[in-house]
């Protein structure tokens, strides 16, 4: 059995459910970001599976710039976790209600 | 000319505002000596230009300025004097200036003296404005300021109670005065169709083109714009059916039931007919309708005054008797005798009613003659004016109501109407002894006030020599007959009596005569001796239809007031709370609902936020691929 097109486009999906699955159910800050890596990977695998399915380069180049944007997002997403973990003492979504309406 | 006109027509205008500067404030004896004067200014103004119009027979125009100019519409504030005009401006001014100087003595203890005075000068320029406007509109306009002025002032008192029928027939002031308001926008939609008829076909609304287009008009559109404009008419005029409001709103101000409700705003339905007499001229079979409608209230106001025990309400039916009197002669086509008879009725029934306006005061505003007599003593010049008025009223030579009454019944005699004729002559007998009744009640036989502790006076001297223009007319404006005439037919039909009724006139006269003494001897034996109460008559069917009018107010009440009452009930219950105003409450709240529901999702939560999200990306996922799997 070979891998086809259809096999990477499906576990692309899979993995971006459980993405979503995570954005949606997950009351944890770090968690989330796990579950929004998760889903940009998910992209990745798609570009990547579908650029070399019909020859065309700039698909992986676009999976390497949402690498490279991905990491730098980390970076700063995880500075602000710890400030907010050192102001609040909590990562728990539930505890952040400053915007309610 | 002109600046006269203006002056005549203005003057009560600016009488009015400057006594409405003083509304809100304390009795001001300034406001009724200026707007007394004022009045007097237009009197004098009016009275010139009749003079000169007597002179030099050609009706003076002027145009103000331009009202509505759209299209083919052109309808301007223009006033003309003609000979029909002057006199009537004549006698509205002469009767308001004294109505003024005597509301000085009437109204001076009134809290509300000011507001008076600006409320009647009000009127008095309304309706210079309805009889001086050269067009339909502008008469419309001033019939409306009339009808306005007339439920102010009716309503003047409206801080009074309402009371029961049995009570008070009028119930309240202020009922009387919506009463008066009500029943004369009905008739005034028939005016308005009248002229709405009358610019749809003729393109004008001015009485000079209108009149000379004439013949452009089908009968059958003429008889409905007669028709029409007499409705109209029939309301001002207080004209069966439209008949009630006038006994009801004797519940305004004395001076005003001398000035609105006898001698000017009244008569503007007699005056409607003769200033569209070439239209009625034209179409003789309403005419005749007009003649018998008038013929019928004559007889039926008089048969009403006959028991009534109220001082000013027997005026009133009097009245109302005495216009069926001016409707029947301008329904038979003689309209310079109706006016002649507008005239001397002006006079001395405001003569009369200020009379009466002393007898109220002297009685402490008790009204029921029942419980005055012998007033003769206390108040000698008024039963000498009451007297003098009511002479007239009852057609007596040599006074006024003699010339103009006497020429009514001829002119029904001339006409082979001999039921008309036959119905005027007893309605003159019932006049004569219904107005006798009143004096000799009021002024003769014992003295029943003593038992209610009244203490009549007299009013002061100068009341009386006010009233004296008014007393020396009653005597001797018949006289003028002939000069009347002259000066009245330049622009009325002349109206020529046949040889047959030459040869009858004297007897005529004496027939006349005979049966209005008889009605005057009848009133002196039953009543001049003091009052016999007769509980068998007073119990009677006739007696009891009479006093209660016919039962027709209460008629109206249970067949129109009532039912209609309850269907504006319906209307507003079911209809407009229930359907309308549900509709509108119904959309606001579904809106406030899905708002307070929407609200929720505003949590503030990052989580139901990402929830949210999903579902939206979700969902336009499913749009996308659901529209390219329909494709």
């Amino acid at each position: 059995m070979t891998l086809t097109l259809t096999h990477y486009l499906v576990l692309s999906a899979i993995l971006f459910a459980i993405g979503i699955a995570g954005v949606v159910r997950r009351k944890n800050l770090l968690m989330l970001f796990f579950a929004t890596e998760i889903m940009l990977n998910a992209a990745n695998i798609a570009f990547a599976a579908i650029s070399a399915y019909i020859g065309d380069l700039s698909g992986q180049l676009f999976a390497l710039f949402i690498i490279a944007i991905a990491a730098s997002e980390v970076a700063v997403g995880l500075g602000l976790l710890i400030l907010i973990y050192k102001k609040y003492g909590t990562l728990d979504l539930d505890k952040f209600t400053v915007m309610k309406g | 000319m002109e600046n006269l006109l203006y002056i005549a027509l203005f003057a009560p205008l600016v009488s009015s505002l400057f006594a409405a500067l003083f509304a809100q404030s304390q009795k001001n004896l300034l406001v009724g000596i200026v707007a007394s004067l004022l009045i007097g200014v237009s009197f004098v103004a009016s009275a010139t230009l009749l003079l000169e119009l007597a002179q030099n027979p050609k009706a003076i125009h002027a145009n103000l300025m331009d009202w509505i100019v759209v299209g083919d519409m052109d309808v301007r504030f223009g006033f003309t004097v003609d000979q029909v005009t002057a006199v009537m401006m004549t006698v509205v001014t002469l009767v308001s200036t004294v109505v003024h100087i005597y509301s000085n003595y009437y109204m001076e203890h009134d809290r509300s003296y000011n507001r008076f005075f600006s409320y009647l000068s009000a009127f008095v320029f309304s309706m210079m404005v309805l009889v001086m406007s050269d067009n339909f509109l502008g008469l419309f306009i001033g019939w409306e300021g009339v009808g306005v002025c007339s439920w102010l002032l009716v309503g003047f008192w409206y801080h009074k109670k309402d009371e029961t029928r049995d009570v008070n027939p009028s119930i309240s002031p202020s009922w009387a005065a919506n009463e008066a308001f009500i029943m004369n926008r009905i008739a005034d939609l028939g005016l308005l169709v009248g002229i709405f008829m009358i610019y749809w076909n003729l393109g004008t609304l001015r009485y000079e083109e209108v009149f000379a287009h004439l013949d452009q008009l089908s009968h059958g559109l003429m008889v409905a714009i007669g028709i029409a404009l007499f409705i109209g008419a029939m309301g001002k005029s207080a004209q069966f059916p439209l008949h009630t409001w006038l006994a009801d709103a004797m519940e305004g101000p004395t001076p005003v039931s001398a000035l609105i409700h006898a001698a000017t705003m009244v008569t503007a339905g007699v005056y409607l007919v003769i200033r569209a007499n070439p239209l009625y001229s034209t179409i003789p079979e309403v005419g005749y309708g007009i003649a018998v409608l008038g013929t019928f209230v004559a007889i039926f106001a008089a048969s009403m005054a006959l028991v009534n025990r109220d001082l000013k309400r027997v005026i009133a039916y009097s009245t109302l008797s005495q216009l069926g009197y001016m409707f029947a002669a301008a329904g038979l086509g003689a309209y310079w005798v109706a006016l002649f008879h507008l005239a001397a009725h002006a006079f001395f029934k405001a003569l009369l009613f200020l009379g009466a306006g002393n007898v109220m005061h002297a009685m402490h505003d008790e009204l029921d003659m029942f419980k005055m007599g012998g007033l003769k003593k206390e108040m000698g010049k008024t039963f000498l004016y009451m007297g003098l008025a009511s002479l007239a009223l009852s057609g007596i030579y040599p006074l006024a109501g003699f010339f103009s009454k006497d020429t009514i019944l001829e002119v029904a005699f001339n006409e082979h109407t001999y039921g008309i004729w036959f119905v005027l002559w007893l309605t003159a007998g019932m006049t004569a002894f219904y107005s006798f009744r009143q004096v000799f009640l009021v002024f003769l036989g014992d003295e029943r006030y003593k038992k209610y502790g009244i203490h009549p006076h007299e009013a002061y001297n100068w009341v009386f020599i006010a009233l004296a223009p008014l007393a020396i007319l009653a005597v001797i404006f018949g006289f003028w007959k002939e000069e009347f005439m002259h000066f009245a037919t330049q622009m009325l039909p002349v109206y020529e009596m046949s040889e047959h009724t030459h040869h009858m006139v004297w007897i005529l006269i004496i027939v006349t005569t005979a049966i209005a003494v008889s009605g005057i001897l009848l009133a002196y034996f039953k009543y001049a001796k003091g009052l016999k109460r007769d509980p068998k008559v007073e119990n009677s069917f006739a007696y009891r239809l009479l006093s209660n009018q016919y039962y027709i107010p209460i008629l109206y009440e249970n067949a129109v007031s009532k039912p209609y009452a309850d269907l504006s009930n319906i209307a507003w219950q079911a209809i407009d709370m229930k359907v309308v105003d549900a509709t509108v409450d119904g959309i606001a709240k579904t809106i406030e609902k899905g708002g307070d529901v929407s609200r929720q999702a505003q949590d503030g939560n990052l989580s139901s936020y990402l929830k949210w999200l999903t579902a939206g990306l979700i969902l336009v996922t499913l749009i996308a691929v659901a529209s390219v799997a329909i494709k």
